[in-house]
């Protein structure tokens, strides 16, 4: 376990690098952030001036080894555009991307396995094959889209519903959270309901197929046939068996979530890492977009890690490490 | 059934848009900014009746929706033959090969894979910059490795069966065993993941368009339509955004039902 750690740990380090590396040339590439940063009508000194201080009239090379240095201390270099860090610029929005991100999980869970077990223990019926068209649309839907229509149709139409921001906030341990005011909750239920949609009909989809497969096997008849009642066979025997890939997905799902999570911030203006992504996309701002990147690959290379873990604690048939499978 | 008649349709408007479109909506002579933003079914003072409303410009919708499925479409099979095309030579080496081989090629499959599609496209399209070109390229970058993936899983299967021991036997060249005895028989499983890719792409492409990042305004794709008009959505003007979207959907769940059915029949264990 140990050792399977530390070689995971030392692979994602390399992959660390690499990604900074090759982000680094891409950014590298964009335009010139001088000329959108200084005064249309600065003089060349001013520019030469703008351009050392922030660090771009050194080669590429020895731009990257500043910022690896930096890195290794954990700075990751000021955002041309705030003049603050980038690292804590990005800190700073990451509570409200994690409980979107949160949120929205939480609403495809506590939907998702429900209806899928529904239409994988009655395919035929006009639930179960409701259930599935459902699903089929709700793959269908493009995110952003589904975004505009439930603006368009509970804030425009029936007014029910702010369509922008995060509302009131309270703060706990210095993290300040939507959900726990009425006013936040307003914020957050369409952009919530949004982003949870596709990971909705993806466990429904799961869900159901795993079910259909489990109901035939010989430990569930022989459950039946022992008299156990219908909620312990499926809540109890066909459930945990199911279980196993459906928190594979969810666990790797939640990566892409919040990486799903800039477009649903876009639209709803809601202020996490996402809509900063796009922000410094459109002003060239290149330290925040290359902190950006790492602090979300690390989150991924964190969230697969745990998922891993958990896998083979949930089935023993899998070993970490594979030295046991040869 | 009703998904393909849906999908031809589509492709017909899709081919056919120039024909059959009531007006150019990119030939600034035939626009009329007197027009704009009149809601579906109203007439311009000239007689002519927009269906669909138009938009800032006094672009009608109904034409600007033929001509951005036009581009949607095109992205979207492009990019998919394409990185079909390059998935299927990496899948098909990494297996027949094996070795360190495969092992490269997996091992950047693995990690490629483990990102989500839309954070790839996103930062090389930012990098790249907006172009139809260029979100080929970035659609290609990010679907090759699925087809890579499948391919190899198959071919794998396929690699020890009698008929390529037959031809290694007969001594053919390998690009031949690999090309000529060994892809034809991996191509059915692709069939249906390329199907569903291509619904996908255009979702994607839709999505950057929507951020702002996909193609230019010269050549507005559905998803552009969709951005250009989300400015107008909180003052009531609903029409410009939602029939593009509208049309984006139809095509997406038509591409989808299809692939479905392909599947079943592609399928062997349902045949009866």
């Amino acid at each position: 376990m140990l050792a399977y750690a530390i070689r995971r740990f030392g692979q994602s380090f390399f992959v660390l690098v690499l990604m900074s590396f090759l982000v680094f040339v891409g950014v590298y590439a964009i335009g010139n952030p001088v000329e959108l940063l200084v005064n249309p009508q600065a003089d060349d000194a001013e520019r030469i001036r703008a351009t050392a201080a922030l660090g771009l009239d050194k080669a590429f090379l020895e731009q990257y080894w500043v910022f690896l240095k930096g890195a290794a201390s954990g700075d990751l270099g000021r955002s041309f555009v705030y003049n603050v860090p980038a690292l804590s610029l990005i800190l700073d929005k990451l509570p409200a991307t994690i409980e979107l991100a949160f949120v929205a999980m939480v609403i495809a869970i506590a939907l998702g396995i429900p209806l899928g077990l529904v239409a994988g223990l009655k395919p035929d019926s006009i639930l179960g094959r409701g259930i599935m068209a459902g699903s089929i649309l709700g793959f269908s839907l493009p995110t952003f889209w589904v975004g505009l229509v439930l603006i368009m149709v509970f804030s425009v139409q029936l007014g029910w519903l702010p369509s922008n921001g995060r509302g009131e906030t309270v703060t706990v341990a210095g993290v300040p959270l939507s959900f726990l005011t009425a006013d936040g909750l307003l914020h957050l239920a369409m952009p919530a309901v949004n982003l949870a949609l596709f990971k909705l009909s993806l466990l429904i989809r799961l869900t159901r197929a795993g079910t259909r497969e489990a109901v035939l096997q010989d430990y569930v008849k022989f459950a039946r046939a022992k008299g156990l009642t219908q909620g312990r066979v499926i809540g109890v025997h066909v459930l945990k068996n199911i279980l196993i890939p459906i928190v594979t997905v969810i666990g790797l799902e939640l990566g892409s979530v919040i990486a799903f999570a800039i477009v649903t911030e876009s639209i709803f203006a809601w202020p996490g890492t996402g809509k900063l992504l796009i922000d410094s996309i459109n002003q060239l701002d290149r330290p925040v977009i290359v902190a950006y990147l790492l602090v979300i690959v690390t989150l991924f290379i964190f969230i697969n890690f745990v998922v891993d873990v958990l896998y083979s604690m949930l089935d023993p048939r899998v070993r970490l490490g594979g030295a046991a499978s040869h | 059934m009703a998904g393909l008649v849906l999908l031809v349709a589509i492709l017909v408007v899709g081919v056919l848009a120039p024909v059959i479109s009531p007006q150019n909506p990119y030939d600034l002579a035939q626009l009329d900014v007197m027009d704009s933003k009149l809601a579906p079914g109203e007439k311009s003072p000239d007689g002519r009746t927009y269906w669909l409303g138009t938009d800032d410009q006094g672009r009608d919708m109904l034409s600007g929706i033929f001509y951005g499925l036009r581009i949607s479409l095109g992205v979207g099979i492009a990019s998919t033959v394409f990185a079909l095309a390059i998935g299927l030579v990496f899948g098909l080496v990494a297996a027949y090969f094996g070795g360190w081989v495969d092992t490269l090629v997996m091992r950047i499959v693995d990690i490629q894979l483990s990102f989500p599609a839309i954070l790839i496209a996103l930062v090389l399209l930012a990098v790249l910059g907006q172009g139809v070109d260029k979100i080929v390229v970035a659609l290609v970058t990010v679907q090759w490795a699925y087809y890579a993936r499948t391919v190899r899983s198959s071919a794998l299967v396929e690699r020890q069966k009698e008929y390529i021991e037959a031809a290694r036997v007969l001594a053919l060249g390998q690009a031949r065993v690999v090309f000529r005895h060994l892809l034809p028989n991996c191509l059915p499983p692709l069939i249906v993941v390329a199907t569903v890719q291509v619904a996908h792409a255009i979702a994607l492409e839709a999505t950057l368009s929507f951020l702002g990042l996909g193609l230019p305004i010269t050549e507005p794709s559905l998803g552009l339509l969709i951005s250009n008009g989300f400015q107008y959505m909180l003052s009531g003007k609903y029409w410009i955004s939602f029939y593009p979207g509208l049309a984006l959907l139809l095509t997406i769940m038509a591409i989808n039902l299809v692939a479905d059915q392909l599947r079943d029949i592609l399928n062997p264990r349902l045949r009866k």
